[in-house]
């Protein structure tokens, strides 16, 4: 069974005047433990797409099955529940709550989201803290540490909930090159540490190449299905 | 909950400024009310004690038309000696009831040997009277207020002391005609000089209720007023009602009610002051509503605003949307709950000054009445309840807002 099974996935927006087209009639799997890139110009529907397996935004039309569950027919809560429970997500500008410490911040999808209990809760973010090697920015706040760190930080907070898949629109628009070759590392790190998926969009053709499966789009099209160097090391 | 209670806390605390200046306007609406209510109860209570403590009452029963004439005090429109009996014996089971006073009103030419004038007055018995109006005796400005009276002398108001150059000791003559026309006079010590209050009876004279009625050659034991005094001020209404049903059920020979009963609220003018006080309260409590009000909707507007983005993110993560709504509405019950609190410890604050420096004030003729204010407890609940429930209200709409932003939109936020 797929992770992410997409059939003809079309996304329409309706304006008051006209519909624009986002997605059309994509068709794709992706199976557990990927490390799968969307790559594409912008404007080619990599963020819609992105944002339909996250559950965030049901297709116009087709089939989209995430972990096992088809998306299209989930009302508000439940596609709430199902993001907390199945996806982690990682943003191009971190979105760090900035009143929160780095150890809450990671902490957060376990009280708000699944309700763990304090112990319990305790142990797994020092846990992550570690894996992602940030244990000792613990209780800083998000405006003391770097952006890279804070990529770090988000990763945390992605997999803290044991999901299996991390969606990660952009994960390394904002660092620098070596930073940004550090979070793919990590990303890749903990795939393979935690078997979690990873479906990330980028436009930078160096980390594009550490995909193990790169799927490009142009005006909301799939044209191409590739493997990347990192095919090679998984 | 603790958690979300934590997060609101810290966003409160980030936007420093901005909770800090709508606590602030919280607190001053909080204290505003609270200070208005318990000085002006202060006020009200006192002046409503000296009322009727010292004058009217809390309940007074006539005989039917009595009061509509008092102005010439009729004589002829006494309760009868028969009708007084059943009043007391109405009055002495009843619980409620901690003294009753009959009285004899009547008007009477008031000589010093060199002048004369008009006076009012009052006849009482004495014992009952300090029993039923206790502070009439803190009225005797001049002369002994121990007994309040005794046979033979006479308070005079200080008016007419003052216009007629009488002093304690003093012999005076009262000439009065009795109901059926004629006239009777009586020398009179004068025993002490009564200050005037305003309202009804606050400028009369006392005298004995015995020499009253040797004055007018009652030789009934007959009386014009039963003044009442209750255990309970806030038992007026129930023995009102049940004195209504006991007493003024009864009917005279021609079918119609035979008394007439009245609280001190509609024997007294001040009643309308009462009740204009009481207005004032409910405007400035309408005016803390809306302050909190639109406050709270302002800062809660705008936190909503500036925080779109982290909406969208704990949106996406997963958070429900039940969620998001509590975590705004307790940045709002939270800000209601500061500005109570420290509204209500800085009013009590004050009043606990206002009572240790002695806050007085005149009103009318009578100068340097010293206020006590006091707040109960269950005003303070309320004015905080209001609050907290209007701060609740207030962040509402916003909340509603962000617990329905589409986090995609939201993430896209600028």
């Amino acid at each position: 069974m797929y992770l992410v099974e997409s059939k003809k996935i079309t996304k329409i927006y309706q304006t008051e005047e006209v519909a624009i087209t986002a997605i059309e009639d994509v068709s794709f799997t992706i199976d557990k433990g990927s490390f799968v890139s969307f790559v594409g110009p912008s404007g080619s529907g990599k963020s819609t797409l992105l944002n339909m397996i996250g559950c965030l935004d049901p297709p116009s039309s087709g089939s989209l099955q995430v972990v096992g569950q088809d998306i299209g027919k989930m009302s508000r809560n439940q596609a709430a529940s199902f993001r907390g429970e199945n996806i982690g997500f990682v943003f191009q500008d971190f979105n760090l709550i900035p009143v929160l410490s780095v150890a809450e911040n990671v902490e957060y999808p376990l009280i708000m989201v699944q309700n763990w209990p304090a112990e319990k809760r305790k142990k797994r973010v020092a846990e992550m803290l570690e894996a992602v090697d940030i244990r000792d920015q613990a209780n800083k706040f998000p405006g003391q540490i770097s952006g890279g760190q804070k990529q770090r930080v988000a990763i945390a907070r992605a997999l803290v909930t044991n999901a299996p898949l991390v969606l990660a629109d952009e994960p390394t628009a904002n660092l620098d090159r070596k930073s940004a070759e550090r979070i793919v590392d990590l990303m890749k790190k903990m795939r393979d540490e935690f078997g979690t998926t990873f479906i990330f969009s980028t436009h930078d053709p160096r980390v594009v190449q550490r995909a193990e499966t790169i799927f490009t789009l142009e005006d909301g099209r799939l044209v191409s299905l590739e493997q990347g160097e990192g095919g090679n090391h998984a | 909950m603790l958690n979300i209670l934590k997060i609101a806390t810290r966003n409160l605390w980030r936007y420093k400024r901005r909770t800090l200046l709508t606590s602030i306007l919280i607190t001053l609406g909080v204290m505003s009310v609270l200070l208005f209510v318990s000085v002006s109860g202060s006020f009200k209570n006192m002046m409503v004690g000296q009322i009727t403590d010292s004058m009217l009452g809390h309940i007074q029963i006539h005989k039917k038309g009595y009061l509509s004439s008092l102005d010439s005090l009729p004589l002829d429109r006494n309760l009868s000696e028969k009708q007084m009996k059943k009043v007391r014996q109405v009055l002495e089971k009843d619980e409620n009831v901690e003294a009753f006073s009959p009285r004899i009103r009547l008007g009477a030419m008031f000589s010093n040997f060199a002048e004369t004038t008009n006076v009012r007055l009052v006849a009482v018995n004495p014992e009952l009277e300090m029993k039923t109006v206790p502070l009439l005796a803190n009225r005797i400005i001049k002369g002994k207020k121990d007994g309040l009276i005794g046979r033979g002398e006479i308070l005079i108001p200080e008016l007419v002391a003052r216009g007629m150059k009488v002093n304690i000791g003093d012999a005076i003559v009262l000439v009065a005609s009795n109901k059926d026309g004629s006239v009777n006079g009586q020398t009179f010590t004068v025993r002490g000089v009564l200050e005037g209050i305003v309202g009804p009876g606050g400028r009369d004279g006392v005298i004995h209720i015995q020499d009253a009625r040797e004055l007018l050659r009652i030789s009934s034991k007959e009386v014009g007023e039963v003044a009442i005094r209750l255990t309970k001020m806030n038992k007026l209404q129930n023995v009102y009602d049940s004195l209504q049903q006991q007493i003024g059920s009864i009917k005279n020979k021609k079918g119609k009610p035979a008394f007439e009963i009245h609280t001190w609220e509609k024997l007294s003018p001040f009643f309308n002051i009462a009740r204009m006080i009481d207005l004032m309260t409910l405007f400035i409590k309408v005016m803390l509503v809306a302050i909190v009000l639109v406050s709270i909707m302002n800062v809660m507007i705008m936190a909503v605003y500036e925080r779109i983005n982290e909406i969208g993110t704990i949106a996406a993560i997963g958070t429900k949307p039940g969620k998001i709504l509590s975590l705004f509405v307790t940045e709002g019950l939270l800000l209601g709950i500061l500005g109570s609190i420290t509204g209500i410890a800085l009013s009590l604050g004050a009043i606990a000054w206002m009572n240790a420096t002695g806050l007085s004030f005149d009103f009318g003729r009578q100068k340097g009445l010293l206020l006590a204010p006091s707040i109960g407890i269950s005003e303070i609940v309320m004015v905080a309840g209001i609050v907290i429930a209007i701060a609740v209200l207030g962040s509402l709409q916003p909340a509603i807002k962000a617990a329905r932003m589409d986090p995609i939109k939201a993430l896209r936020h600028v």
